[in-house]
């Protein structure tokens, strides 16, 4: 066996297309190093953030790896619509078809993976100790090594565009096509090692939160008087706990059966592809709703904020989550009616898909209903309220549709269903996290971002979503399956597919514009300071320190004893003489880092069969805990001297 | 300006999809016609819910906007049993009515479900292969590639398995899909009312050849019908077991191929092949 097992100089990829993605991103790569040396900031870059356990930080990360991410996927998806505008009868467009596949592969994997997942994390990092009137997370070690588990996760299979090439196989890998049967290639490994360490960091972020939410509330705050962001994230979190486990037992198996020639999923000698295809799922429609939770509770955020009133039906709020929670263990199925699973079992995950409709639907109600007798201000965020109403109703009614079997049969796999998904992912989703990142930017950067840039990209965004996917609606009805390369003229689709190659590229106007934003609002950041600490006139602790707040959030841990904290307190504003306390803080470290590394090296090593590197990974991994959890001096004390002297800083900045 | 562009493209949109060709909501039988309802019911039923949310939030969106002062601010209104009752039970209600009809269309339109007619079905294997759909005629003793043919208004019963990466086999204009999966035989039950030729293709990813695996669906008279199958029995292509390893090798966008068919039992042989769980040593 050779030493680099089977990665050879035949593995580094070629062609036009992939050699685009490479330069992109080794450029990137040297303009980050250039920059940092340039400007002298190695230090500051280890410091603040590569040993960073502060979850404010390592939200801040999460954020801007799934930005990345993001473009990246949007790449991916313009070169596919691009390919399917122009692929049509004798003309064979610029992507064979098994780069095609790649691309869509990679497109599914990465939006969901490393970049919804990504900004809820971030946001929840970011938000709920905060929300809470917590200092830090109930783990801030396990948080850092989850990010990085992310990360390198990510890297990985980026790291197919250099090196092997991904897998083909659609964003699920069913067997027994993802079997070394059919995809002998590293293409399908790089999606097996990329996911597995991405999720075991979200696995453990999983516990974390829940943990936090559960153990670390401010005193006073019940559970019933929490808001409903946390609410929506520990109903999140629940999902995580559960439905993880069950993706890194699939994937391990999967794992077994390409590198140790076992047959849980193989086509031939016993294996069953349909098992796989069940528990994928059983992870997979959790997942969904472990996205949606936190969008749902950062509108249940802004809605409230921007009318001037508190969130309505707060009760039946809280139960609509966790009747959501509850169904969403329930549905799996309805990804695979046309298993030929039989009637009263298609019918059943019918049914039960079809009574999400009835908590979703009291979730719109009850917001609608916090802006009626409201004074409802139509900053950017709220904006991307009102196009989540309007697309996710519309996605909804197709989501009831696709629930009854015996429609799904029509409509399953067809871009309908890609339509439908997407409907519920961008305008849920997407959307929801857009408006949350507007919304609590100020708190974590100290300056407000542009309004009339983030409003030209929410309308580049929603007419784009729009042009880009109704189309898809109608092509799904005409018989136009998912992921197809090439198709006939005489089919009559050309000119869908064309409107919707242009939706997608007015969705790129509006990423576009929010990059402008970004670098206008920073540039002209004196012009847009917080220096209130509350920009919105807020309701929730978070809007109650210093923006941005201090790396120990708060001098004092507030007192919680009524929903709004924030609000309540504002309106019974009494000046107490401060009295300040030591703090004691978790200590930077870079074991997590390290310990991610290491986990990068073993999927490495799985993927190309090097197997003395995923040995050395293992028992680095292994030893790194063992002396992580046999060493003291985790934790320091911040003198109440020093946290009084950071507090009058933070008082006088502005004065 | 922007919404007159808007309205005279979608206007033309309107147009142009009137005179397309959209097989779902044209459906060519029974089945299919019953899922085209299946859908319109939905639909409308949902709409119920879905136009009170759409004139609410353009009615608060306008009303409740921070400039409009005349109109009324209360935020001591933030939950009321009766409204929030309205908005559980109406959901509920609706969802209570869909769910009698899922499930007694799961059980009518279940795909393995014969259809009733007073003509006998007509039996047709179907196989997917890497990248092609083998139909085989056990009792007429024909086979083709990407094509079949059979007579309208006459139930056919296909049996559906795949010797590759699992497909989805489904021709629109007649009715729902189903997976074809290694060591396991679905069947899928549809009848052709109207005379025509459709189109049938895969619905799930199996490889490079994926986007050409579509195939022919002919819905003949009695007559024609039957001399078609005197002249594909008469080809000099035989069907057997060597004939089909042949076959078998990865091949993409191939056009209609006709075979007498000299291997009745092929079709359980491919599915047996898969089904035994004997352990072979993999060279």
């Amino acid at each position: 066996m050779s030493l680099l097992g089977r990665l050879n100089w035949d593995a580094v990829q070629h062609g036009w297309v992939i050699a685009g993605g490479q330069v992109t991103l080794v450029a990137v790569m040297l303009a980050v190093v250039g920059l940092l040396t340039y400007k002298k900031r190695w230090g500051w870059l280890w410091r603040e953030w590569l040993t960073t356990v502060d979850p404010k930080r390592i939200g801040v990360m999460y954020i801007v790896f799934a930005m990345l991410m993001l473009l990246r996927g949007l790449a991916d998806a313009a070169m596919m619509r691009a390919q399917q505008a122009v692929s049509v009868g004798p003309h064979h467009g610029f992507l064979d078809p098994n780069h095609y596949q790649q691309i869509f592969t990679a497109h599914g994997t990465i939006m969901i993976f490393f970049v919804a997942m990504g900004l809820m994390f971030g946001l929840i990092n970011l938000v709920v100790p905060m929300q809470i009137g917590s200092r830090d997370v109930a783990f801030p070690f396990l948080n850092a090594t989850s990010f990085w588990l992310y990360a390198m996760g990510g890297m990985l299979l980026n790291l197919s565009l250099v090196l092997g090439g991904f897998a083909a196989t659609g964003w699920l890998a069913y067997p027994p096509l993802s079997e070394l049967a059919y995809s002998p290639g590293p293409g399908v490994d790089y999606w097996i090692w990329g996911l597995q360490i991405a999720g075991v960091g979200s696995l453990m972020s999983g516990i974390n939160f829940l943990v936090t939410i559960i153990k670390m509330r401010a005193p006073g705050m019940k559970l019933m008087k929490m808001p409903m962001f946390c609410w929506s994230v520990l109903g999140a979190m629940s999902l995580v706990v559960f439905a993880f486990p069950i993706l890194t037992a699939t994937l391990t198996m999967l794992a077994l059966d390409r590198t140790l020639g076992m047959h849980f999923f193989t086509a031939l000698n016993g294996g069953n592809p349909m098992m796989y295809v069940n528990l994928i799922w059983a992870w997979g429609h959790p997942e969904v709703y472990i996205l949606v939770l936190p969008a749902f509770g950062v509108y249940s955020e802004i809605v409230p904020t921007f009318s001037r009133k508190p969130l309505f039906g707060y009760t039946s709020m809280v139960w609509a989550i966790w009747g959501i929670v509850l169904l969403s263990f329930l549905v799996w199925l309805h990804h695979f009616f046309t298993m030929g699973a039989g009637a009263d079992v298609n019918a059943f995950f019918g049914v039960m898909t079809m009574a999400i409709a009835v908590p979703t639907g009291v979730k719109i109600f009850n917001w609608l209903f916090t802006m009626y007798r409201g004074r409802v201000r139509f900053t950017t965020p709220m904006l991307w309220f009102i196009g989540f109403v309007t697309t996710f109703t519309m996605g909804g009614v197709a989501g009831v549709i696709m629930a009854i079997p015996a429609a799904d049969f029509e409509l399953h796999n067809s871009l309908f269903l890609v339509a439908h998904f997407h409907t519920m992912i961008i305008g849920g989703v997407v959307f929801g996290y857009f408006a949350g990142l507007t919304y609590w930017f100020p708190k974590f950067f100290g300056f407000r971002l542009n309004e009339r840039l983030g409003k030209y990209a929410f309308y580049c965004w929603f007419v784009g979503f729009l042009l880009a996917f109704i189309p898809l609606y109608i092509l799904g009805m005409m018989g136009a399956t998912r992921r197809l390369d090439h198709y006939d003229a005489s089919l009559g689709w050309q000119w869908l597919f064309i409107v919707a190659a242009v939706g997608v590229a007015l969705v790129l106007v509006g990423v576009g514009f929010q990059v402008l934003q970004l670098y206008y609002s920073i540039k002209n950041r004196h012009a847009n300071l917080d220096k209130t600490g509350d920009p919105w006139l807020g309701r929730t602790l978070e809007w109650s320190t210093a923006s941005p707040p201090p790396f120990y959030n708060f001098a004092h841990i507030p007192l919680a004893s009524e929903r709004d904290a924030y609000w309540e307190m504002k309106k019974h504003k009494g000046q107490v003489t401060p009295k300040y306390e030591s703090i004691t803080l978790p200590r930077n470290t870079i074991m997590p880092l390290t310990i991610s590394l290491m986990a990068f090296m073993f999927g490495f090593g799985m993927i190309w069969h090097m197997y003395w590197l995923p040995i050395l990974g293992f028992f680095g991994i292994v030893g790194s805990i063992i002396w992580r959890s046999t060493s003291d001096e985790h934790e320091y004390k911040l003198p109440a001297a020093k946290v009084r002297q950071i507090e009058e800083e933070l008082e006088a900045r502005y004065a | 300006m922007v919404g007159g562009i808007a309205l005279l493209a979608i206007i033309v949109a309107g147009i142009v999809l009137s005179r397309s060709n959209i097989p779902i909501l044209q459906p060519a039988g029974p089945v299919a016609q019953k899922e085209r309802n299946l859908m319109i019911t939905a639909f409308s039923l949902s709409m119920i819910v879905v136009i009170p949310v759409y004139l609410l939030l353009v009615w608060f969106s306008l009303k409740y906007r921070h400039t409009n002062k005349s109109a009324r601010y209360d935020p001591a209104f933030s939950h009321s049993r009766w409204l929030e009752g309205v908005w559980w039970a109406v959901p509920l209600a609706i969802i209570s009515v869909l769910a009698v009809i899922t499930w007694r269309s799961s059980h009518e339109l279940d795909p393995f479900k014969p259809l009733v007619s007073n003509q006998p079905p007509l039996n047709i294997q179907v196989v997917s292969m890497r990248w092609k759909w083998l139909f085989i005629y056990p009792t007429e003793n024909v086979a083709t590639i990407n094509y079949v043919n059979f007579p309208v208004n006459r139930p056919v019963n296909f049996e559906i398995t795949s010797d590759a990466p699992m497909n989805s086999f489904w021709i629109p204009q007649l009715g729902g899909q189903i997976y074809s999966m290694t060591g396991m035989s679905t069947n899928l039950n549809l009848m052709a009312s109207k005379l025509g030729t459709y189109r049938g293709l895969s619905a799930n990813i199996s490889g490079d050849g994926f986007a050409g695996m579509h195939f022919s669906v002919v819905a003949s008279t009695q007559q024609n019908y039957q001399k078609w199958l005197a002249y594909v029995r008469d080809s000099s292509n035989k069907l057997d077991k060597p004939a089909y390893d042949k076959l078998s090798r990865p091949s993409s966008n191939n056009p209609p191929a006709y075979y007498a068919l000299a291997d009745s039992g092929l079709y359980s042989e491919i599915v047996s092949k898969y089904a035994e769980p004997v352990f072979k040593a993999e060279n």
